[in-house]
Formats: structure tokens, C-alpha cells, sequence
């Protein structure tokens, strides 16, 4: 980086000038201000096959928690408008199109955007790519939603978090679920997509069966790809095992067409089906998901949140807004906010002025904070990773509500579906999931 | 044979570099990018040359961006010329054993095959859980013979690096071309049979530059999984490869500066496009490509050539 002068002078020479203004790829990171806004990157899907159900979902919460946060209208103690006393200016981005253009677009974030922070990212390949890009560059990055539990088991950061909980909490809930309300379940059938979060779904959830009730046998395995929408053959499998229960980590519209085909054919007559991430789908699937069904939504989110003024604040408002019902994604977004929130105001308490990235950091450790679905803990991942409480609960079609609500809901202890900190999830779950406080 | 195009790539050489050195790090990151899938893409003009089109390019940029992962994480190799080295060997032996098969085989046919053994290898990838599958894995900082740069001046090294490479290639490329097996290329286009009277074998020639295009690919996998520093299945995916023949038609094949040129002006298009319309950005580049094809059937780099033949008269 040197002087715009010179630089002008070589980039006129350049094809691309024709392109852009040579000033614009030119101009070095500006100085960073206290006092204007904070401006914040939010990468969610707006395009393709997750931004129906978490994308644009997410992408309202965040407006509307920023909207909220700005005026200074969210519930106590979030109730000081901006952040440490600075507004919100978000740019919103598209995750579409994989690691290596995202690698590139939170490059771009940083340097030509210039953003204090990034809020983002719901693929876990994303999740995986952006961390060490956030390192070189040193800007706080906030994951919000993805599922696996590499980023932080694998390496470690100063500038990452992630505000949501860990995909492995899905599967041991649901696993504990199951065996909760149907204690001789003896046969076992799987449905997963045929890519790294349906793979380790299943392989999470059976290893839980095994350690929790030995005697499980596993019927089928299913693996169709993604977005595949047709399931003729593989219910066919399902129902040919006569299992006792059906595990599926399905999603969006992938989860709709299995339960509109499985559910014509009788299966979820037959098997007790649990669907790990079927919350989002409920709206949408209204009657046509029969009652009874076991449904998680990675993390207490959505019905299965605790009643609190936070909760029926976010919820009405949500709804009020945009006419829909708030899905989990809205819930892992909005957590995100208000985990930002917290940090940068016990940073600001601590340092007496708006804090620098590190104060921030510092205060973002071990954070305890409330979200919409309750108390939030940054305790694993060195105090990088979130922790929460996991619910599930069945589906029940409400005449007076005229929506699929989630009733016979089961709570479970941070600590009764989370590995200590330091312990990989795979292998915690293999040594039999020690130490796990459980009522 | 230093001859004007020699010169040319040399002068825009130094002005990539001259950009690369005093522009911003997200311009030049995205310079690092463009420049290495430009390689790709060169490879693609060398079959295109041919009249073969492929759809499976994601195989050889594939094969050398894993190499290059995977070389860092199970044999602990970190230097970017080693790394370099295997993805070449592993993109152009696996090009000359599917060779056999694949150079048998024209148009669409060839196309689809080439596209069916990307999405095996993509098939494959999927179903590897120790590499991820795919979420995919991170890439270790490279080292360059002995030499680890620290994290500031990596990008600067690993954008050094890119765009010397790409100029040899590019001159490579070029001699390649102009010698006899470069134009037996054009002849199997326009005429294969005669082509096989002449003496020469059109398979083994398909062969050769299946090889080479492969070669050029790996050499853009290593190089993008380097500067990217995370590697996963949808560098195989036939969308991947689709791109690399999007930048192609978008360049043209007028000359082997075509490729690096398309490839710029493609990621500075579609980084602006992401930025001031998140939500149409398909639809704009969508309609990049249609104006190109329309008013500019030969690519971006005819308007070129036809300015300056407009020069001379």
C-alpha cells in the first residue's frame, strides 16, 4: 500500500481501470474512529437452498434486533441504544457461492468496506475458511449459526467467536429424547443428507445410542444427496426395516418433500421419526406433519424457548414486522447481536471509553449474557465457544393457534449436552460423555 | 523466440505486479485469485483451440488444490515449489491415465465425461469424513525454500509468486502454440481426418494437451489453495467448472493473455456485483454474459484485436 497518487498513475494503465475507479482499489483502510458508527458486516444466505429457511430469516432478525438496538428498545439490560453508545451501520452480504469467494468477500468486508466487525456465517465450511482470514486481519468475528464442532476444537483464536451452541448438543438432546419417552426403543434407522452435517448428525446420534442404550441396533443407514426432494427409495428402505425410530437431520426444503412422501406412505405411522433440525420446516408444513413428531431446533429456540420478557418482546415484535413466525435462525442472530452487545459494553465499563478490539476480546471470554432463548455461556473453545441449554419436544397441531406448536418439551443442562472445555465432542461422546451433569 | 507477445506478457507483468504491489490487500488478494483460476482457464484455450470444450476443469484444479492440503496436513510439507510439484504430478497423471478414455471422445461427449469424473471425484470427497468431507479442511502457511514470510508480507510473497508463475506459464503457452503441435490443434478443430492422413495422431495430440490443461489447473488449484488457506469439495463441482468456461467464452481465445484478462475483469465484476446488489448478483453477471455473447462473440479479447486492426488501417 502506498501513496494514491502513484497509484493512480499505474492503475490508469490497467484494463481494469475501465472498470472501477482506480481511487477505489487504491484507497488504504481509513483510520478508525470512536465516535461514528459501528459498522458490521452480517454474512447470511440470501440466495440458494438455506436462505429459505435460515437466511432470510436470519438477515429480518438482524435488521430488526439492529433497528431495536439503535432506538434503544430492546428489553433490560439491553436497553441503552447502540452499542457502548455507538450506532449499528450493517452491511449485509450474500454467503452464496462457497469458501474460497467468501474467504474473498470477508476479505473485502474488512478492507474495502471497512467494518470494525463481521456477524456471520451459517455454512460450517464457511465457518471453517473465515476464522484464519480473521486472524491475519485481526477484526472480532461473531459465527452465529453454523453447526460444526471443528472451528474450535481443531485450532484455536483470539479474534473468533461463535454465540451458538455446537451441532453435537443436537444429536445427544435427541438421543436422550428419544430414549426419554420411548425407553425400549430397540431398532434404529437413519436419513441424512450426503455431506458433512448429515454425516456427522448420524454418526453423533448413533453414537450416542450406543453408549446411552447399548443394546440399539441400527436397520438402514440412508444417505441421500443434497436437495435431492425425491425420497421414494429410501422410505422404501425406512419401511422395509420396521424400525422403531428414524433419526434425520434433514432441513429446508429437503425436510418438507421427506415428511409430505413419508408421511403419505405411512412411516411416521410405523416409526417414531425425530427430526434434529425440523423446527424451521413446521410453519410450512402446518397439518401436514402429523402430531407426535420429536423436533429440535440446535438449541432452545423458537417454542421450545423459556418464557421470559426477552422472549415475548422479540417474538411479538418479529411477528409484528414480517408476519412470520420466528425460526430458530432468527433466535441464533439475534443471540449473536446481543452477545456483541454484552461484550462491548462490559468492555466499555471496564476501559471508561468506547474499547479497542483487544478490551473487547477480553470481555467477550467467559461471557455470561441472556438472549432470547436464555442464558448464554462463551465456555468452551477457551472461552470462545458458546454453551447453552438444550430443549426438544414433540409436535402438536393447535386448533386455536392455527399452527404446529411443540409441546411434552424436555430440558437439558448445558453441561448434560456439551463437552468440557479442551474435550473434542467425538471423543467425549465415545468415552461414554463423562462428567455430564444431568438431572 | 522472444517475439512481441513475449513482450507484451512481459510489460503486463510488470504492470500486474506494479498494481498488485501498491493496490489494497483485498485488491490484491483478488489479483492472486484471478490469476490463478486465469491458469485454468488457459487451460481450457488450449483444448478450446482444439475444439474441445470441457466441463470438468474443477477435476485438475481439484486434484491440486487437495494435493497441496493434503500434502501440508498428512506429510507435514509446507514449501510452496514442493507443493506446486505435487499438485502438477497429481493433476497430469490422473490426466494421462483418464487420457486414454477421454481423448477418444469429441464435443458434448468429451465435454460430459470430463464433467462425470469431476463429480466422482466430487462424489468421492463428499464421503471422506477425515477430509471433512464438505465443511472441507484449512491449508498450512506455506514456506518459500526455507523462507516464511511473516503474516504480512505472505500476501505479498504468495502474490509474487502468482503472478511470475503465470507469466511463464503464459509464455510457455504461448511457444507451445505456435509450434506444430500447437497448430495441430486448430487442424483437429477444422478437420480431424485430414489430420490423421498427414500422419499426425489426433488422439495422441488430444492426449497431450488434456495434459497440459491439466497441468496449467493443478497449478491454479495449488496456488488458490495457498492464498485461500482452506480447501473443500466444491473446487470439483461441475458449478466450479462451469465457471472456468463462463471466463473463457467471457475472454475468448484470442491469445494467451486472453485467460488472465477475462479472469480479472470476472472476480472485480462479481466482487462489486456481491457488494451494491447482494441479492441480484446472479442475475448482473447473468447478463454480463449475455451482452459478451451477443455484441462480442469472440470475447472480450476481439474488441481488442479489432481495435487494433482499426489502428493499422
Amino acid at each position: 500500500m502506498a501513496f494514491a497518487a502513484r497509484c493512480s498513475a499505474v492503475m490508469g494503465s490497467l484494463a481494469t481501470a475501465a472498470v472501477l475507479s482506480a481511487s477505489a482499489i487504491c484507497t488504504p483502510a481509513l483510520a478508525q474512529d470512536d465516535t461514528g458508527p459501528l459498522r458490521m458486516g452480517f454474512v447470511t444466505f440470501l440466495s440458494g437452498g438455506a436462505a429459505g429457511p435460515f437466511g432470510i430469516p436470519a438477515r429480518n432478525a438482524a435488521e430488526m434486533m439492529i433497528e431495536a438496538i439503535n432506538a434503544g428498545e430492546v428489553p433490560a439490560p439491553y436497553n441503552t441504544p447502540g452499542i457502548a453508545g455507538r450506532q449499528i451501520e450493517p452491511v449485509i452480504i450474500d454467503e452464496a457461492g462457497g469458501a474460497t469467494k467468501q474467504v474473498a468477500e470477508f476479505r473485502n468486508l474488512v478492507q474495502r468496506q471497512n467494518v470494525d466487525l463481521v456477524v456471520g456465517y451459517i455454512s460450517s465450511g464457511d465457518c471453517l475458511a473465515v476464522p484464519p482470514v480473521a486472524e491475519e486481519l485481526q477484526v472480532l468475528t461473531v459465527l452465529f449459526d453454523c453447526g460444526t464442532p471443528r472451528v474450535f476444537e481443531e485450532a484455536s483464536y483470539k479474534y473468533v467467536f461463535r454465540t451458538g451452541a455446537h451441532a453435537a448438543m443436537d444429536n445427544i438432546a435427541a438421543a436422550r429424547y428419544l430414549l426419554d419417552h420411548m425407553p425400549d426403543v430397540k431398532t434404529v434407522a437413519g436419513i441424512n443428507q450426503n455431506y458433512a452435517w448429515g454425516q456427522d448428525s448420524w454418526a453423533d446420534f448413533t453414537s450416542v445410542m450406543k453408549v446411552l442404550h447399548p443394546e440399539t441396533e441400527i436397520t438402514t443407514e440412508q444417505f441421500p444427496k443434497i436437495f435431492a426432494g425425491q425420497y421414494g427409495a429410501e422410505i422404501s428402505a425406512l419401511l422395509v426395516s420396521g424400525s422403531d425410530a428414524v433419526h434425520s437431520s434433514l432441513w429446508g426444503s429437503d425436510l418438507e418433500a421427506f415428511v409430505l412422501q413419508g408421511v403419505a406412505r405411512g412411516l411416521f405411522d410405523e416409526s417414531q421419526v425425530v427430526l434434529t433440525a425440523g423446527e424451521p420446516a413446521l410453519p410450512r408444513l402446518g397439518r401436514q406433519i402429523p402430531d407426535g413428531v420429536i423436533v429440535g431446533a440446535r438449541g432452545p429456540h423458537g417454542d421450545l424457548a423459556p418464557p421470559s420478557e426477552l422472549n415475548d418482546w422479540f417474538r411479538e415484535r418479529f411477528i409484528a414486522k414480517y408476519g412470520d413466525i420466528p425460526v430458530y435462525a432468527t433466535y441464533k442472530a439475534a443471540q449473536a447481536l446481543l452477545g456483541v452487545k454484552a461484550a462491548y459494553e462490559k468492555a466499555a465499563e471496564a476501559a471508561g471509553g468506547f474499547p479497542t478490539t483487544d478490551q473487547v476480546i477480553a470481555a467477550f471470554e467467559h461471557l455470561e449474557f441472556v438472549g432470547p432463548s436464555g442464558p448464554v455461556t462463551m465456555a468452551i473453545g477457551n472461552g470462545h465457544q458458546a454453551v447453552q441449554e438444550n430443549a426438544i419436544g414433540m409436535t402438536k397441531y393447535d386448533e386455536d393457534l392455527g399452527r404446529v406448536t411443540l409441546t411434552n418439551i424436555t430440558r437439558y443442562d448445558q453441561w448434560c449436552v456439551n463437552p468440557p472445555d479442551g474435550v473434542s465432542s467425538v471423543e467425549w461422546i465415545k468415552s461414554g460423555m463423562p462428567g455430564a451433569k444431568c438431572e | 523466440m522472444i517475439d512481441r507477445t513475449v513482450w507484451g506478457l512481459f510489460a503486463a507483468l510488470l504492470v500486474v505486479l506494479g498494481a498488485g504491489f501498491i493496490a489494497a490487500d483485498w485488491a490484491q488478494f483478488l489479483l492472486v485469485l484471478a490469476l490463478a483460476k486465469g491458469m485454468v482457464v488457459l487451460g481450457l484455450l488450449v483444448l478450446m483451440r482444439a475444439g474441445l470444450v470441457s466441463f470438468g476443469q474443477g477435476l485438475w484444479y481439484g486434484l491440486g488444490c487437495y494435493a497441496a492440503g493434503m500434502a501440508g496436513n498428512f506429510l507435514g510439507v509446507t514449501d510452496a515449489f514442493l507443493l506446486l510439484a505435487l499438485g502438477i504430478a497429481a493433476s497430469t497423471t490422473v490426466a494421462f491415465i483418464l487420457g486414454f478414455l477421454l481423448s477418444r471422445y469429441r464435443e458434448i461427449f468429451f465435454a460430459l465425461l470430463n464433467m462425470a469424473f469431476s463429480m466422482i471425484l466430487f462424489g468421492v470427497l463428499v464421503k471422506t469424513s477425515v477430509l471433512g468431507s464438505t465443511d472441507g479442511f484449512n491449508v498450512l502457511t506455506p514456506t518459500f525454500l526455507g523462507y516464511a514470510p511473516s503474516e504480512a508480507a505472505l500476501g505479498d510473497t504468495v502474490f509474487l509468486l502468482t503472478a511470475v508463475i503465470s507469466f511463464v506459464v503464459a509464455v510457455l503457452i504461448h511457444w507451445y502454440l505456435g509450434s506444430t503441435m500447437g497448430f495441430i490443434g486448430e487442424a483437429i478443430r477444422e478437420n480431424e481426418l485430414r489430420v490423421e492422413y498427414l500422419g499426425v495422431s489426433a488422439r495422441r495430440a488430444v492426449h497431450i494437451k488434456l495434459m497440459i490443461a491439466a497441468a496449467l489447473s493443478g497449478i491454479g488449484g495449488v496456488l488458490t489453495a495457498i492464498a485461500v488457506g482452506h480447501v473443500d469439495p466444491e473446487m470439483t463441482y461441475w458449478t466450479t467448472s462451469g465457471e472456468f468456461v463462463f471466463v473463457a467464452i467471457l475472454s475468448g481465445t484470442g491469445s494467451v493473455a486472453a485467460p488472465f484478462m477475462g479472469s480479472i475483469i470476472f472476480e472485480v465484476l462479481r466482487t462489486y456485483a456481491y457488494e451494491y446488489s447482494p441479492y441480484t448478483w446472479q442475475m448482473l453477471m447473468g447478463a454480463v454474459m449475455l451482452l459478451v455473447i451477443i455484441f462480442l462473440p469472440g470475447g472480450l479479447w476481439s474488441a481488442l484485436s479489432r481495435s487494433r486492426k482499426g489502428e493499422g488501417k
